[in-house]
């Protein structure tokens, strides 16, 4: 401090804005937006029901239906998928754990909300990730979003999404697909971008139209980075429906927040451990699925 | 389907973002390193002029860097010209719409490029029916269409394997395939064989000689390699740093190379094979002497049916077995060497 007392008081206290100014713009910014959302309330309300419906719908189907029903359902799905006996087994040996442990409602509810969260961001991600492909400046637009998407921290995009829905599924999914997108969107804008510049030559040489090149070209030969995109939001909307729990998605998560509360060191890992699990099939199965995509490339002439 | 002429007329082509500002700078004689070092533009095509004949090989051949790649991709507008009209059936190739130059890359055009360019998720047989899928051409059509030409090219039996599960001989006649299977008028070969063993390559020219004499289309090939260029070339332009530096038949560039450049190129090529008797007989004066030997026949081959006769002397005979000119062994031989002040030449160049 002995520094500054020779000094004038502008290079020793960074000059910011009067507390009274701060608060003042506060106020105004935050009565603005609330006074938005109160007058618009009813339209908004209008406009999520069906979503809100939808979600109700799928968790409803999801835990309702007779757990074998389920989980054969399931596993159909994950063989299907992945081709796999072990896959299935262990898909199989999870269930039944988390069915064993009493998490089986709660599990089901986590994997309808994962589902539609994968399937928003998959569904809004690829077109997108292709558009910004495609032209130079809508990916100079989008990548910064994506940059502020990615590394804002979830909590704080949870408030106006709050503000504007309430407490929710609606909310709690917007929030998922918000994290969630990022990666689909810029693994498909990549895996586009990366595909071999001869071969679009040859499709344009013989005619094709943009429609053409993408269906024919572009999309097959960045699926394998397309499926990366769509892995890592698997993983994503996982990881964040737990944070969506403080907003009222129910599940697992909700189970996790309780555990923090109250340290319950037990019920959290259990809980901890069935997200796991839950993540295992899902990222097993959606890879085994993409390399049985990418059959032609292993063949090698020799 | 009769063939049609591909015009070349004053093109010029500048790559960088103001290429057509420069244009009548190129036009009153900039040159290409003052083009590159003052404004940063590359010159790849000046003033080039060809006529390239309708049902037959037009080569176009230079060494890497000389606009042979540039000039091919201008026919089917790949490359946006920056100067200068691609004529074909006389309408100008640069100033088609989309849709018109859709439908002529889609009717008139086939391309095979030298990095074959398969779509590795396809098998053999979607490959090749691409180009007629895009047309919109039914499945089962196209489907016939397509085996037809894969067996053409020797490839029955790999219909349903990955380009990845195919030799470099074997992707590029898939490449061939899919470009024959659309049935163009005209047929683009971009190095096409470069990438090839040379016994393959062989192979391979002699698989596209077979299928031109039958169906005559207007091939354009690109390449570096000199003996390729005669071996299929009904014309030859060879191209360096953007310019044409000479045009002709194979044999008019040997015979008269252009320039010390050129001369240096066709010093290591087999003479042999590419000379024809007619070429150096000498009008018949009195009676055919020898053995008859018909036109158009190389002097290599002349030279072999003579030495196994065990003569030194023949007449030439046109297509009516009219004996047109006379020809000694003595001539041929002569004529087969690569002729001493070409060496100096080429030395000079070098």
């Amino acid at each position: 401090m002995a520094l500054c007392d020779n000094m004038p008081a502008v290079v020793c206290r960074f000059p910011a804005l009067s507390d009274s100014t701060i608060r003042g713009g506060r106020k105004v910014i935050d009565e603005g937006f609330k006074g938005l959302v109160r007058s618009y309330s009813s339209i908004i309300d209008a406009a999520v029901q069906p979503l809100q419906t939808f979600l109700n719908f799928l968790e409803r189907l999801f835990v309702t239906s007779p757990w074998p029903i389920v989980l054969t359902v399931m596993l159909v799905v994950v063989y299907s998928c992945s081709r796999s006996q072990n896959v299935t087994i262990g898909t199989a040996a999870a269930m039944l754990f988390i069915g064993l442990f009493g998490l089986w409602n709660d599990a089901m509810v986590t994997l309808a909300m994962t589902t539609v969260c994968t399937l928003f961001a998959v569904v809004l991600g690829i077109p997108i990730g292709i558009l910004m492909a495609r032209f130079d400046r809508v990916q100079s637009f989008v990548n910064p979003v994506l940059d502020v998407m990615q590394t804002m921290p979830s909590f704080v995009y949870l408030i106006p999404v709050v503000m504007v829905f309430g407490i929710g599924k609606v909310p709690g999914m917007i929030a998922v697909v918000i994290y969630a997108i990022p990666p689909m969107i810029r693994l498909t804008n990549l895996g586009i971008r990366l595909v071999d510049r001869e071969v679009l030559e040859a499709a344009d040489a013989f005619g094709s139209s943009s429609w053409q090149k993408l269906k024919n070209v572009q999309f097959p030969l960045a699926l394998p980075t397309i499926m990366a995109g769509i892995n890592q939001t698997i993983m994503m909307s996982l990881a964040m429906v737990v944070v969506a729990s403080m907003v009222g998605v129910g599940g697992l998560g909700k189970n996790v927040l309780g555990a923090i509360n109250n340290q319950f060191f037990t019920v959290g890992f259990l809980n901890g451990f069935a997200l796991v699990a839950i993540a295992i099939i899902f990222d097993r199965t959606s890879q085994a699925y993409g390399k049985r995509l990418q059959k032609h490339t292993e063949v090698v002439h020799g | 389907m009769a063939s049609h002429a591909i015009e070349i007329r004053n093109l010029y082509k500048i790559f960088g973002p103001n290429g057509v500002d420069f244009i009548d700078r190129v036009k009153a004689g900039m040159s290409k390193s003052e083009l590159n070092e003052k404004y940063g533009h590359v010159l790849g095509l000046q003033d080039i002029n060809i006529s390239m004949p309708a049902g037959g090989v037009m080569v176009v051949m230079g060494l890497s860097g000389s606009g042979k790649s540039t000039l091919i991709r201008h026919i089917n507008r790949l490359i946006e010209p920056t100067a200068g009209e691609v004529l074909y059936d006389g309408v100008d190739v640069c100033r088609m719409n989309e849709a018109d130059l859709r439908d002529f890359r889609r009717h008139k055009t086939a391309m095979v490029f030298q990095k074959f360019a398969l779509l590795p998720h396809r098998t053999v047989i979607e490959n090749t029916v691409y180009g007629l899928e895009i047309q919109g051409v039914p499945a089962a059509e196209r489907q016939k269409r397509a085996r037809h030409w894969i067996e053409r090219v020797g490839l029955s039996g790999f219909e349903n394997h990955y380009p990845n599960q195919l030799s470099g001989g074997m992707q590029q006649r898939v490449g061939l395939a899919r470009a024959l299977t659309n049935d163009a008028d005209i047929l683009l070969m971009d190095e096409a064989y470069s990438a090839l063993d040379p016994l393959i390559r062989v192979d391979m020219q002699t698989v596209l000689l077979e299928l031109q004499k039958e169906l005559k289309k207007t091939v354009v090939f690109i390449t570096h390699d000199l003996d390729e260029a005669l071996r299929l070339g009904d014309k030859i332009a060879i191209l360096r740093d953007g310019k044409v530096v000479q045009q002709g038949t194979g044999q008019e560039i040997v015979l008269n190379p252009a320039d010390d450049y050129i001369t240096a190129f066709v010093k290591e090529v087999n003479r042999g094979r590419v000379i024809n008797v007619e070429t150096i007989m000498t009008p018949l004066a009195g009676n055919p002497e020898g053995m008859p030997i018909a036109a158009g026949t190389v002097l290599e081959a002349a030279a072999r049916a003579m030495t196994a006769a065990n003569q030194t002397i023949a007449h030439v005979v046109d297509a009516s077995n009219r004996p047109i000119g006379s020809i000694p062994l003595a001539a041929i031989i002569a004529s087969m060497v690569t002729p001493a002040e070409h060496d100096q030449h080429a030395q000079a160049a070098a």
